[in-house]
């Protein structure tokens, strides 16, 4: 098969519109960035608080954050947009469901930034709860001796620690986000993969538009990857970690 | 609260296990055929050849950097090109899921292969066997056995990221849920339903890993 190659394509109009398909990328980018920021900001304060009572002392607290894990952790991610797109509005009030489903502004993208969110915190929490598994008992030991309450103890003297172990591997989940928010082409997001599939349809250029689509999916983790870094290099207590590099 | 009628469950059935199987071709070819080719690449980025251990480095952070949905795409765009006649989603999902996956089950094979004391390999080479006896019959065997938690935990993921051939309008068991809740006009019951099946299986084959890593960590 003979592949017309056309570079230009991307400052051409789209068949239907006043648009380029370069406005259309653009767009893309913005609603991809939109909903892994929203859903990264989520999954940290959930995956935090969650991974914290995963190792609290009281039993059922413990469990119900490994459900937490489990229940998000078992489900494809794919079907779980379809849970909170189809499924998670008809369990609501009547009143509520109808505004769900007929006025909510910016719907595809509230549902989507909320699935990709709580699927994220569970792995985030998992990474927390590893994180505040390799302190040394004597620190909490300590702090509750010094007669810190256990969430002063949790607030001031494991999380702060915990959190700076956990950062390499939170920013691959970062990254993860960038990657997995794809996803949310399926509910309607007009994200950069849903741009993508209309630009190829539409312009019949499917190299060249996966080729650039590819391409800002790289700047997005490669700047997700350097963010994380900076932050902690700017968090770093020194010697506190032991820099194996 | 919205009106539910469960009993589309009943009829759905056939078509879902149709759709179960095909899910489940689809994660056994692509996780042996991924194991293998894995394990190549893992042989190609350990090797002391530069250009080669370049070349697989770059495949596998190349598509460990792209979001399956796009790779989906890409290989449903291209393998036309190159074969010269179009191929089925399915076939396409098929190739394209052992390619994808080759790349992950190397990061792990290349651990396991590490993770093989150094003293493994001067023993075997005192013994007289040669590169190619020493991988296969010492290194590789023992790298599978430790990585095997992983290697099960990776087609885990592997089993659920397979409903993303929904992109491509291959006939999954998503598909099929999707296809009978459209006919039905009972979508959100088969959505309940894809759902439940997938956490019935990925629980239960976690609980088993586990089980099983437990064992693997007793025996060594």
């Amino acid at each position: 098969m003979n592949y017309h190659w056309n570079w230009g394509v991307f400052g051409e109009q789209v068949k239907a519109g006043e648009e380029t398909y370069l406005d259309w990328l653009i767009t893309g980018l913005g609603w991809t960035l939109a909903v892994s920021l929203a859903a990264w900001l989520l999954a940290l304060l959930i995956g935090i608080a969650v991974g914290a009572l995963r190792t609290a002392p009281s039993r059922p607290i413990a469990l119900l954050g490994t459900a937490w894990v489990e229940l998000f952790r078992n489900i494809p991610l794919l079907v779980q947009m379809f849970l909170w797109f189809f499924v998670v509005p008809e369990f609501l009030p009547p009143d509520w469901g109808l505004w769900v489903k007929q006025e909510m502004p910016a719907k595809e993208f509230a549902t989507a930034a909320l699935c990709l969110g709580f699927f994220t915190s569970a792995r985030v929490a998992e990474q927390v709860r590893a994180g505040i598994g390799s302190l040394p008992r004597g620190q909490r030991d300590a702090a509750l001796a010094l007669g810190l309450t256990l969430p002063q103890a949790y607030r001031h003297v494991i999380l702060p620690q915990a959190l700076r172990i956990v950062i390499p591997p939170l920013t691959s989940e970062f990254m993860n986000v960038f990657k997995n928010s794809s996803i949310a082409f399926a509910i309607g997001v007009m994200e950069l993969t849903f741009q993508a599939r209309q630009m190829q349809e539409d312009s019949e250029q499917g190299i060249e538009t996966y080729l650039a689509v590819t391409l800002l999916y790289f700047i997005c983790a490669f700047t997700a990857n350097r963010g994380m870094a900076w932050i902690e290099a700017r968090t770093r207590v020194p010697g506190l970690i032991a820099r194996t590099s | 609260m919205g009106e539910f009628d469960f009993t589309v469950w009943g009829p759905s059935l056939p078509f879902i296990r149709d759709g179960l199987l095909f899910t489940l071709r689809l994660t056994l070819i692509a996780m042996s055929g991924g194991i293998f080719f894995g394990t190549l690449l893992a042989l190609a980025r350990l090797s002391p050849f530069k250009p080669l251990s370049l070349a697989a480095g770059a495949y596998v952070d190349t598509m460990r950097s792209i979001p399956l949905v796009l790779v989906i795409l890409w290989f449903f765009l291209v393998i036309p090109f190159i074969t010269g006649t179009p191929v089925g989603a399915e076939t396409s999902a098929i190739i394209t899921f052992t390619a994808f996956e080759a790349a992950f089950y190397c990061e792990i094979m290349r651990s396991g292969i590490q993770s093989v004391p150094r003293g493994q390999v001067w023993a075997a080479q005192a013994l007289g066997l040669t590169q190619a006896q020493t991988m296969i019959h010492v290194v590789l065997p023992q790298a599978l056995r430790n990585m095997l938690p992983v290697l099960l935990t990776q087609t885990i993921v592997l089993f659920q990221d397979t409903s993303l051939v929904y992109a491509i309008g291959a006939k999954d068991m998503l598909k099929a849920a999707d296809v009978v809740g459209k006919n039905y006009n009972r979508p959100v019951e088969m959505i309940v339903l894809s759902a439940l099946i997938y956490f019935a299986i990925c629980f239960s084959l976690s609980l088993a890993v586990r089980q099983l890593q437990k064992r693997v960590a007793i025996v060594r």
